[in-house]
């Protein structure tokens, strides 16, 4: 086997790919993750995430552009990029009607493990995501946490050096959530398996990730640590909402006069702009707001976030990314 | 070499997967016999025609259900395909160092062994309401052969549609425009030479046709064997183009991921 330590776990260059002929889903993407981590692809709904996985895991073919998983080329290796990769998909891919241990054992089998071996690989998994109990019902009837529990255990069967998840805690309460997050970092950090993430919450790939990728409308907006990230934007972030909708036009000419002030942007009810100082920044800001009319309902003074991240560098903040983009999510 | 213990694995599932099912073991088991039973006596006294030259009309009939029934075990067959696309398990198994023709042919194997049970179980109750077939043993297995023979490439053709439509609507619609006339433009209820002409004609392009004659042959006395080889080597052939068809879909529908 290739693909020692040192090397990258993933590497993708220049992606491409459209559907139809028209939407554009990856332009030209580029990363790479180093081997043994959790690296999480940042981005709202349609912004290309689940396109990389599907190329990554050789579900899809890219209109142009490569990539290596653990060390062969994806394009012209891909029976040795499956063999090396464990998936889970967005949308589960448990058999309903098979249960916990059977769709294991299939998987394994699928995966050439025979006997005691896969014997002993099946139960470990049911023991480690605390499905043993369950291990003999048909999976039609676990909870939606648990499922995925299961489909994460079916991705580790042949214990692979590369896991893919797309979207892991999507659709799961809060607690289950929490609970998968344990599991995803013991997988990197115990076992020494890559995992990438793909996720739209922020509080997760800040959570989990020790690097990160935002990606936007395909293309790869900034990469870094979530720390590293966050230090680079300077000094607070400043939200204040309105009492109603205001116009852009309105608020800028507002503040216009105020010194120490960037990053202003305005999205419906919501100010947003930074200031080295919030706090001393804030009194200045709200009398300029009143003289003008402008009603303010609440005000918030933050350390910068992954969302002040997404906002720097594309302009926009994420849940407004997210909404945009609903529309032709892959 | 994967390709056999690949197919194997998937057939296991599917077949697992229909014994936990009480209910479709019923319709399943229960749906044929009906029709046997219902056309047996509908259509009793249709061997008074002149020229329906059979002996008595369950005799006739009961191989045309067996190969009715398998051309309906196959023709369904791409609904369990949309299924396992909308679960996520086509992805899932395509992820996978999976054999890539062992996810058609799994499914094809499933559904042989079920319609094997089902043609037994035919046969069987034929007997027993007075069907008597002077082929005997061998024709009962020619008969089986002739009814895989069907199935096989309709399933072929019914997954490839389900991979390329991926509806179910749209399954469930062109399987019952299809499977029907088929069925009706074949002499599996009514004897070609009572047939009206055009429908005798149009037949004779009809796998449905190939299937149930060389099986009544094989059944009958004085077997023609060069008549039932004939119809055998047609239904390969027509397999044969099935299996390109499905493969290519299935190509297709990798490709558009």
């Amino acid at each position: 086997m290739s693909g020692g330590r040192t090397a990258p776990a993933i590497e993708a260059r220049e992606l491409v790919k459209t559907y139809g002929g028209k939407v554009r889903a990856l332009d030209g993407l580029s990363f790479t993750v180093e081997a043994g981590a959790v690296f999480a692809l940042l981005g709202p709904n349609g912004a290309g995430k689940s396109t990389t996985i599907k190329i990554l895991n050789t579900l899809s073919r890219p209109d142009s552009g490569s990539a290596l998983v653990a060390g062969f080329d994806v394009l012209k290796e891909p029976e040795r990029v499956r063999r090396a990769i464990g998936c889970v998909a967005q949308k589960s891919g448990v058999d309903p009607e098979a249960t916990g241990r059977e769709n294991l054992t299939l998987q394994g089998r699928i995966h050439g493990l025979r006997g005691q071996t896969l014997k002993s690989h099946v139960d470990e998994l049911l023991n480690r995501f605390r499905l043993t109990e369950a291990a003999d019902l048909v999976a039609r009837t676990y909870s939606g946490g648990m499922q995925r529990k299961l489909d994460i255990a079916m991705g580790l069967i042949h214990r692979p050096r590369v896991l893919f998840l797309d979207e892991p805690t999507t659709g799961l309460d809060p607690e289950a959530r929490a609970g998968l997050w344990d599991d995803i970092s013991r997988l990197a950090n115990e076992d020494g398996i890559t995992v990438l993430l793909t996720t739209h919450y922020l509080e997760e790939a800040d959570q989990l990730a020790r690097r990160l990728a935002i990606v936007d409308r395909g293309k790869l907006v900034v990469e870094g640590s979530p720390d590293q990230l966050k230090g680079e934007l300077l000094g607070d972030a400043i939200h204040i909402e309105f009492a109603s909708a205001e116009a852009e036009s309105n608020v800028r000419g507002a503040l216009n006069l105020l010194d120490g002030l960037s990053e202003i942007v305005v999205d419906g009810h919501t100010l947003h702009a930074r200031a080295a100082q919030g706090a001393t920044a804030v009194p200045g800001m709200l009398a300029a707001l009143e003289s003008n009319a402008l009603k303010v309902a609440s005000v918030k003074v933050a350390r910068p976030s992954l969302d002040d991240v997404y906002l720097h560098y594309t302009g926009r903040t994420f849940s407004e990314a997210d909404q945009a983009n609903q529309k032709g999510a892959r | 070499m994967t390709f056999f213990t690949h197919s194997l694995f998937m057939a296991q599932r599917l077949l697992r997967n229909l014994l936990r099912q009480p209910w479709w073991i019923v319709i399943s088991l229960v749906q044929p016999i009906l029709w046997l039973l219902l056309y047996g006596q509908l259509f009793k006294r249709v061997v008074e025609l002149p020229g329906f030259n059979a002996d008595s009309y369950i005799s006739f009939v009961t191989p045309g259900v067996v190969i009715m029934s398998s051309l309906f075990a196959g023709g369904w067959n791409g609904m369990g395909v949309i299924m396992d696309m909308n679960q996520g398990v086509m992805d899932r198994l395509l992820v996978l160092p999976m054999n890539r023709a062992a996810i058609i042919t799994g499914r094809i194997l499933s559904m042989s062994v079920v319609s094997v049970v089902q043609s037994l179980i035919l046969i069987t109750l034929g007997y027993a309401t007075g069907a008597r077939f002077a082929g005997g043993i061998v024709g009962v297995i020619v008969l089986f052969i002739c009814g895989m023979l069907l199935a096989a490439p309709f399933a072929a053709l019914s997954i490839a549609l389900a991979l390329l439509v991926r509806k179910p609507e749209s399954v469930i619609g062109a399987s019952n425009f299809i499977l029907m006339p088929l069925m009706f433009l074949s002499p599996i209820l009514m004897a070609k030479n009572v047939m009206p002409d055009w429908i005798r004609s149009v037949s004779r392009f009809n796998p449905v046709n190939w299937s149930v004659e060389a099986a009544r042959e094989a059944l009958g006395e004085h077997t023609d064997w060069n008549f039932v080889l004939l119809r055998i080597g047609c239904l390969l052939a027509f397999a044969a183009i099935s299996a390109a068809l499905a493969t290519r879909a299935f190509r297709a529908y990798q490709r558009s991921a």
